[in-house]
């Protein structure tokens, strides 16, 4: 009697489990779908702002350096930021992911780094105030060898100079 | 800081025998018989050991040196070092006269023998190497040099076995500069390195204070260009080893990197990023003339020098993807040689001047490979989840470049090793070395 209900339990235990692991698996895939776009990262796991509403950075597609309909509000909002705040310079940082050569990610990070700036240059801000420097993959945010991790390193970041 | 110190040779007798010798080792094709060999203790006398313990805290240093000689022969993948515990004949009587019976026994085809003396705070050294199956000396070679040198002495041992066995030159007397990498993948503290080719006598040469990346050698391994994020402006500098002076290469406006020498060491040939673009330049290195390569809106990077300097290859995407390039070294008549599927990057040409070796992406895997210099017979030499940046061994026999290991979500199990090939694609291993590594470039043979 008493083997046949601990049985019962642990049988029950197992099943409510992998309930529950199904639940999680699951969760973690649309997590994952809605933080992509194709193959650019969407999120705001890593977003810092630089003002209220003026977020940090954009975010690119592999070997790209077209900037995304997001990319070019995100760089929006960071123009206006740079207008009402006309003391601030800034240096974008170029970055890549680690699936690349070293040296053509170190043109790559030059290359997004420029595509960032152009856009603030286009939106007004002048090009004095406006530095870049390229990591390529030497500074990932995200340390994982993974389709979402490489998406989140994949990115150009706006910082204050001064 | 390094000091490339003087090594008298004295040549004894050397016996060009090489018509008449039985054993001969073909290196052009993969090895998979490699030749037996016995690497007798170099012998040393009882008042050479005393020596050897006030200068060198070593008991026995003939005893290491002939350790040096079998790991390099081992690690060649060309020769079998046998075990020691299996020799009949003392090391002194075996110098002087093998018996070749007694070595044939245990199937040894070539045997080192050699004796050592240290005196007046000099090292001398004398071996020979003989063929067990023809019965008689095949070299015969004497130097003397400083105690402290001893591992060299095995290098060079090993070198000129090599050469006289396989009718190339060694790479033993070698050193290879690499960044050495510790920490965490966001933070990742990257310093410049040099060791011996066997992984020992390693070095830092930067403190780890800014990211420094791609060291490659001079000519003549004294002089050394990388990339430095000193003060934050990545830059192309330049740093004599053993003067551990440095200076920026160039008054360039913005990102410089990518860098190497050209082979007659007047040149440095490297990118210079500006306005999104990055293009090839060179500086000459005495007149501090810039010249500008290439001029096309694609990202043109990791230029190579032929080793007679009238070509160049490189990398560009200005066909849309990264691809390898070659043109005359002024720039003109640039030609597309990889036309494989999938992505190619850091093309480097061999110091023979017959291929070009490279790192190829396709289908999420990486491969380490050469092609002719017009682009024919493609051959990948190995496949990986993460490997780049091959260089050759002076004698082009030999590639080493870095692999990384994946890591997990949380950013476990990452790892950056160097690694070593044969140009037949066989012999693949690990290169030892104190710290991860990545970014590995060999040196001239020192010796010569």
């Amino acid at each position: 009697m008493n083997f046949s209900k601990s049985f019962r339990n642990t049988f029950l235990v197992i099943l409510l489990s992998l309930i529950v692991s199904a639940c999680a698996t699951k969760k973690t895939t649309t997590k994952v779908e809605g933080q992509m776009q194709g193959d650019v990262y969407t999120g705001t796991d890593t977003v810092k702002y630089l003002a209220d509403g003026v977020p940090d950075r954009v975010f690119f597609a592999t070997n790209e350096s077209i900037l995304t309909t997001k990319s070019r509000d995100t760089l929006r909002k960071q123009a206006n930021w740079l207008r009402e705040n006309s003391s601030i310079n800034v240096v974008v940082e170029g970055h890549a992911d680690e699936r690349g050569t070293r040296e053509y990610n170190l043109a790559l990070g030059e290359r997004r780094a420029n595509a960032a700036k152009d856009y603030l240059i286009t939106y007004g801000i002048s090009a004095d105030r406006i530095s870049v420097i390229s990591y390529g993959k030497e500074r990932p945010v995200d340390s994982g060898s993974n389709p979402l991790s490489w998406s989140k390193n994949r990115r150009s970041v706006t910082v204050k100079a001064n | 800081m390094i000091r490339i110190i003087n090594l008298f040779f004295i040549i004894f007798f050397l016996l060009s025998a090489k018509a008449y010798s039985l054993i001969e080792i073909d290196i052009t094709r993969g090895n998979l018989d490699p030749l037996p060999i016995a690497v007798s203790p170099l012998f040393q006398d009882d008042n050479s050991k005393r020596n050897s313990i006030n200068e060198l805290k070593i008991e026995n240093v003939g005893s290491e040196i002939s350790l040096v000689v079998e790991n390099n022969l081992k690690i060649s993948g060309l020769f079998n070092p046998l075990s020691k515990e299996a020799f009949l004949q003392k090391p002194d009587i075996a110098h002087l006269k093998p018996r070749f019976e007694d070595w044939a026994l245990i199937k040894a085809q070539a045997l080192i023998t050699g004796k050592v003396t240290i005196e007046d705070k000099k090292l001398k050294v004398e071996f020979r190497l003989w063929d067990i199956l023809a019965g008689r000396e095949m070299m015969a070679l004497a130097f003397t040099t400083v105690p402290s040198n001893w591992r060299r002495v095995g290098h060079i041992i090993s070198d000129k076995v090599y050469e006289r066995l396989t009718g190339e030159k060694g790479y033993f007397d070698t050193r290879i500069i690499y960044v050495s990498e510790e920490g965490p993948k966001t933070a990742r503290v990257k310093k410049l390195a040099i060791m011996d080719q066997d992984g020992f006598n390693t070095k830092y040469l930067t403190l780890g204070n800014e990211l420094v990346l791609t060291p490659r050698f001079n000519p003549t391994s004294q002089m050394v260009t990388y990339l430095s994020y000193f003060k934050n402006l990545p830059r192309v500098y330049l740093l004599d080893i053993e003067t551990g002076t440095q200076e920026v290469v160039g008054d360039f406006p913005g990102m410089t990197f990518a860098p190497r020498f050209s082979p007659d060491g007047k040149k440095i040939i490297m990118s210079f990023a500006k306005d999104g673009n990055s293009d090839i330049y060179t500086m000459d290195l005495e007149n501090r003339i810039v010249e500008r390569i290439t001029n096309h809106p694609s990202i043109d990077t990791s230029p190579s020098y032929s080793p007679d300097n009238r070509f160049i290859t490189f990398n560009s995407d200005r066909s849309g993807y990264q691809q390898i390039y070659v043109m005359k070294s002024d720039g003109s008549n640039v030609k597309r040689i990889s036309f494989g599927k999938g992505l190619y990057g850091t093309p480097v040409w061999s110091p023979r001047g017959d291929l070009i070796a490279f790192t190829k992406l396709h289908k999420g895997k990486f491969y380490i490979g050469v092609m002719r210099t017009d682009g024919s017979g493609e051959r990948l030499l190995t496949e990986n989840y993460y490997q780049e940046a091959p260089s050759w061994s002076p004698n082009g026999r030999v590639l080493i470049f870095y692999r990384e290991t994946k890591s997990n979500d949380k950013g476990e199990g990452f790892s950056a090793k160097l690694w070593s090939i044969d140009l037949t694609g066989y012999n693949e291993r690990q290169v030892q070395t104190e710290t991860d590594a990545s970014d590995p470039s060999w040196s001239s043979l020192l010796s010569n």
